[in-house]
């Protein structure tokens, strides 16, 4: 990749990384998008049995199972083109939390209802705008693979943006808990449209997609949903938490991990068959 | 013992239809358009079979069942591979299979998931009619039912919840 064909992304980081080839980043792109994916799923989980009403925890578990369902094929993947033989369980089992690429929004933990939900708006709003852009990328298996998340995804934003109406323009306490929610949250979302040389490298390929050109949109979409629930829209300019895509987490991702590993870490040829 | 080159690609299609959704027992796999495609390369049968939702665990059990079906027909070699190069959608469910899908209690998915204009039709629900006495006056419950694929609904006529078989 010669200096003068790097795309101009503010705010990118130019590591000295030059000799990144399209399959490590196109690895590392997808373990991104699998490992956000993967993280939220379990989080959702966590919620089977625990739900507020019967409809939601079955709801919750049902977008949990879709999450999951996206970051096995997208870790599916990831492990053909590294080429490498490796399973997509290897990647998940076998990997520890600095080595994980996701956004430390998704780590979390699961908070109360209003938590979860206010992360889902956020969250799948963001999955929604990128999935519109990524679905015509120039890989065939990728983008099909994209064009059939996004339908689900759809499905969980409308979700999130009715549950959002209702907290909000609920009740006092459920306001007062969705509102902060909002609040905490809102320092992690600035993460989500994080790029580097990755996604440079991958946006000359027509892979990839500058998150910037929908960073308006979503920020209207959730203001807009925001707005009708009653609640305050947060300052889109104050401090902002980073790390997640470099492989710096919050104290939460350890924990997680070693519960979702610790079954086929301690019998590595256990399986589900 | 039979092999494969004595059969022919119908053949092989009729075995499929034998095949059912373990979640939905009234419609089999070909009519839902989850099988997309049978090779037939010398002894060897190819079955392409594309997965409804993502993160669905019937897929695993259809997979399953697939390959049992054929072992049980007398292929020998076989190969079941996922498909994702097209995109499943409620649209290549036949109206047979949706009418048996009403008649089974379940609002079938409608004609066609178009839907270029999503973020304004956020904001609106859908009319189901219910499966059982096809009155209009029903109400979304929730996005989620017993599966990924279905919508609670609830019949204000005949005060019956349903499920509806969602639009993808």
């Amino acid at each position: 990749m010669s200096p003068k064909s790097k795309t101009d992304i503010p705010g990118a980081e130019h590591s000295a990384t030059q000799t990144l080839t399209e399959k490590e980043a196109f690895f590392e792109y997808l373990i991104r998008l699998a490992d956000d994916r993967l993280i939220l799923g379990h989080r959702l989980s966590e919620w089977c049995g625990h739900g507020p009403i019967l409809e939601e925890d079955i709801a919750l578990a049902n977008v949990a199972l879709d999450d999951i369902g996206h970051s096995a094929a997208l870790y599916e993947y990831a492990a053909e083109v590294e080429g490498e033989g490796r399973h997509r369980d290897d990647i998940v089992y076998f990997r520890d939390d600095v080595d994980y690429r996701n956004v430390k929004m998704v780590e979390l933990p699961k908070g109360d209802f209003g938590f979860t939900i206010a992360r889902q708006l956020l969250f799948s709003a963001f999955s929604y705008f990128l999935y519109e852009r990524l679905k015509d990328a120039e890989d065939e298996q990728f983008s099909g693979m994209i064009d059939k998340h996004l339908k689900e995804i759809k499905y969980h934003l409308r979700h999130s943006r009715e549950w959002t109406l209702r907290l909000g323009d609920g009740t006092e306490e459920s306001h007062d808990r969705i509102q902060a929610a909002f609040n905490e949250l809102w320092t992690y979302t600035d993460a989500l449209f994080y790029m580097d040389e990755v996604d440079e490298l991958l946006i000359e390929k027509g892979i990839a997609v500058d998150l910037n050109d929908f960073k308006d949109e979503w920020k209207q979409l959730v203001t807009d949903v925001l707005e009708e629930a009653t609640l305050e829209v947060p300052d889109f300019d104050q401090f902002m938490q980073s790390g997640g895509r470099k492989g710096l987490h919050t104290e939460h991702l350890g924990h997680l991990l070693a519960e979702m590993q610790h079954l086929r870490r301690s019998y590595p040829d256990a399986t589900w068959e | 013992m039979t092999t494969a080159t004595t059969h022919t690609e119908d053949e092989i299609w009729s075995w499929l239809k034998e095949v059912t959704d373990p979640e939905i027992p009234v419609l089999n796999i070909v009519e839902m358009g989850i099988a997309r495609k049978v090779e037939i390369d010398g002894d060897k049968v190819l079955v392409k079979i594309t997965p409804t939702y993502s993160g669905c665990p019937a897929m695993s059990a259809i997979e399953k069942e697939v390959k049992l079906k054929l072992a049980e027909k007398g292929i020998e070699k076989f190969e079941v591979k996922k498909d994702f190069s097209e995109t499943w959608t409620t649209d290549w469910m036949t109206e047979d299979a949706k009418a048996r899908l009403k008649d089974y209690g379940i609002a079938p998915p409608e004609k066609t998931t178009g839907d270029d204009d999503f973020l304004k039709s956020l904001k609106s629900t859908k009319v189901v009619p219910c499966p059982y006495c096809d009155s209009l006056d029903t109400e979304l419950q929730s996005e989620f039912g017993s599966t990924a694929c279905k919508a609670q609904y609830y019949c204000k006529e005949c005060d019956e919840p349903f499920e509806h078989f969602k639009c993808i």
